[in-house]
């Protein structure tokens, strides 16, 4: 196997026993960033002398032996709406394009902490808007399945880049699917964690209240490493959650037997590709074979979880994105202005792409006097019922069952032009934002070529039996050691 | 402008309001995106409105999502940011000053 194909778990076995070193993977992986991003453009920005030289000091660390973590001298890439100290950090945004941080998220902190390398900055719909990263300001990433479709978004640089072996892992942000949906078009590991478990700071904002930072990874096992490193309270983000870190790892080969597996009814009524279907329904025998007890639930509230969402997210990013004003930071115009009111609409205008405006105007439109009783207090009581549902469900039953999108990824330009139907695709993975729950989206078969993915859905704090659960499925089944051949 | 009165059962939203939430949001918009946008959120909110056949009378909203309130730490004193640094960023500046074009109007 080729050294950029590694795993996690494999890459650390090899670098610890010494038969390669991270100077020697990285290489590597950079070689095939060289050989392949051109097709896929996964890369907003890649710094390789920076990775080679941390891959140097991962290697001194290996050799010493001390201080060393199971992601010490793994090359691996952020989202681009991370900040990273000295790196250019652009959001998917022209409105950010020159913009070199100050300081790192913690996130980036904590991986430079464990000694992970890092490659660079991946593509992504602008400001998290969008579901296939084909809102991003500068350039469409291809899925390496089938280089005229979509990756999915709005983290299709990180799913694009872990799929073709152009990073080990990555690091995405889930506002409504962003990690989950990516990861299923791609073949890959997406976890959304519980709101708070992994801190925010230094993520530029969509929806504060929805925002969830998360890995995407091989498979299960990477996946729980990689949370282990980045989860816990930051004193730097008053929501971050205080509750102890699992050791997920450790727990992973916990039998499942006799786990309730909930199947919402509402999800597999609302529509999708037969294909997706076919495959969920095979995915479900599994479970049954390995002890798992299935059982209908109902979440009766599905159906409102879309417009909730996306009538909260415009409110919350129309407020988010109003620091973008051309005067302290950032793009600002190049044209003669009167006045700094000129300076910002300007500056916005031309800062700001389509999809951007569409969704602050909407959150002007919704949060105006007279409008916000009927749509953003609606849409915030509507979320009681949502969370109320998974409330309910998660009596019955220790997890759900859910089809990641109700299609394989679409071609590049199908839906860009129809912000509605763009915003259909999203239909499985926003009431999990809207109740901050967990969901782990897994590989878990193939239609017509195209991947297919599923999600597990645990009550809040539940990664660990989300793990256990895909880690199972994943023992008995090959879909994730499948890669794309891309010519 | 004030935007017309609320009509929940057939929204549509006019170029007029279109040109107006611009305004409010601090972003110029020409007259060719007037007219789609028009259209897209009348489209939008259209769909929006399936939430009105839930009865939420007795439901509270929510308005938080975690699980705690009122976070609290000690106020500890570090190094912040110098100024040299911080200046940085700034798309103009001079000596220590943020520069912005004309904001109070004395003609």
């Amino acid at each position: 196997m080729e050294l950029y194909n590694l795993s996690i778990r494999k890459a650390h076995e090899l670098l610890v026993k010494k038969q390669i070193s991270s100077v020697e993977l990285t290489s590597a992986v950079l070689a095939n960033i060289h050989r392949l991003d051109p097709k896929i453009r996964a890369y907003l920005t890649v710094v390789e002398q920076r990775a080679l030289e941390q891959a140097r000091k991962a290697d001194i660390r290996l050799h010493s032996r001390e201080n060393i973590t199971p992601l010490t001298g793994i090359p691996y890439a952020v989202k681009d709406c991370f900040s990273t100290r000295g790196i250019r950090t652009t959001c998917g945004s022209k409105i950010l394009q020159d913009y070199i941080p100050q300081y790192s998220a913690s996130v980036v902190e904590k991986l430079n902490n464990a000694g992970a390398v890092l490659l660079g900055k991946h593509n992504m719909d602008e400001f998290g808007m969008g579901s296939s990263c084909e809102n991003s300001a500068f350039f469409n990433t291809h899925n390496p399945w089938n280089l005229e479709r979509v990756p999915g978004g709005s983290s299709g640089g990180s799913a694009a880049s872990v799929s073709a072996g152009l990073s080990l892992f990555a690091i995405g942000e889930d506002t409504g699917g962003s990690i989950r949906m990516p990861a299923g078009f791609c073949n890959i590991v997406g976890l959304k964690p519980t709101y708070g478990r992994v801190s925010r700071y230094g993520h530029i904002a969509l929806v504060s209240s929805f925002d969830s930072v998360g890995p995407l990874t091989q498979d299960v096992y990477d996946c729980a490493t990689v949370l282990q490193t980045i989860a816990g309270k930051d004193p730097k983000d008053g929501t971050s959650l205080p509750d102890p870190v699992p050791i997920y790892t450790t727990s992973l080969e916990k039998s499942i037997n006799g786990l309730r597996l909930g199947i919402p009814r509402e999800y597999f009524q609302a529509g999708m590709e037969a294909g997706v279907e076919t495959v969920l329904q095979d995915a479900i025998r599994v479970f049954e074979k390995l002890g798992m007890q299935v059982q209908e639930v109902s979440l009766p509230h599905t159906r409102a979880a879309l417009p909730v969402y996306y009538l909260i997210l415009f409110a919350e990013a129309s407020a988010n994105l109003a620091r973008f004003d051309g005067t302290r930071f950032g793009y600002s115009t190049n044209q003669k202005v009167e006045s700094v009111i000129d300076l910002i609409l300007q500056t916005r205008q031309e800062g700001f792409g389509e999809e951007v405006k569409r969704r602050i105007m909407l959150g002007a439109y919704t949060l105006s006097a007279g409008y916000y009783d009927a749509y953003y207090l609606k849409a915030q009581k509507v979320r009681s019922l949502i969370r109320e549902d998974f409330r309910s469900a998660f009596e019955k039953c220790d997890v759900l069952l859910a089809p990641t999108c109700p299609t394989t990824a679409f071609k590049i330009g199908e839906k860009k032009q129809d912000p509605l139907t763009m915003y259909l695709s999203d239909i499985f993975v926003v009431a999990t934002n809207l109740a901050g729950v967990p969901a782990l989206s897994l590989p878990c078969g193939f239609s017509e070529g195209l991947p297919v993915g599923m999600q597990l859905i645990g009550n809040h704090l539940s990664e660990e039996i989300l793990f256990q659960i895909g880690y199972a499925y994943q023992a008995e089944t090959e879909w994730h050691n499948m890669h794309p051949l891309i010519t | 402008m004030v935007i017309s009165p609320i009509d929940t059962a057939t929204p549509s939203i006019s170029t007029d309001t279109v040109r107006y939430i611009a305004y409010l949001i601090r972003l110029k918009i020409l007259d060719e995106e007037t007219k789609v946008f028009s259209q897209q959120f009348s489209q939008i909110i259209e769909y929006f409105q399936l939430l009105n056949e839930i009865d939420t009378r007795e439901v509270p909203p929510a308005n938080e999502n975690c699980p705690m309130n009122n976070v609290f730490r000690d106020d500890q004193v570090l190094p912040s940011m110098s100024r040299e640094e911080f200046l940085n960023n700034l798309p103009q500046h001079e000596g220590y000053y943020v520069k912005v074009p004309l904001i109070f109007d004395d003609r």
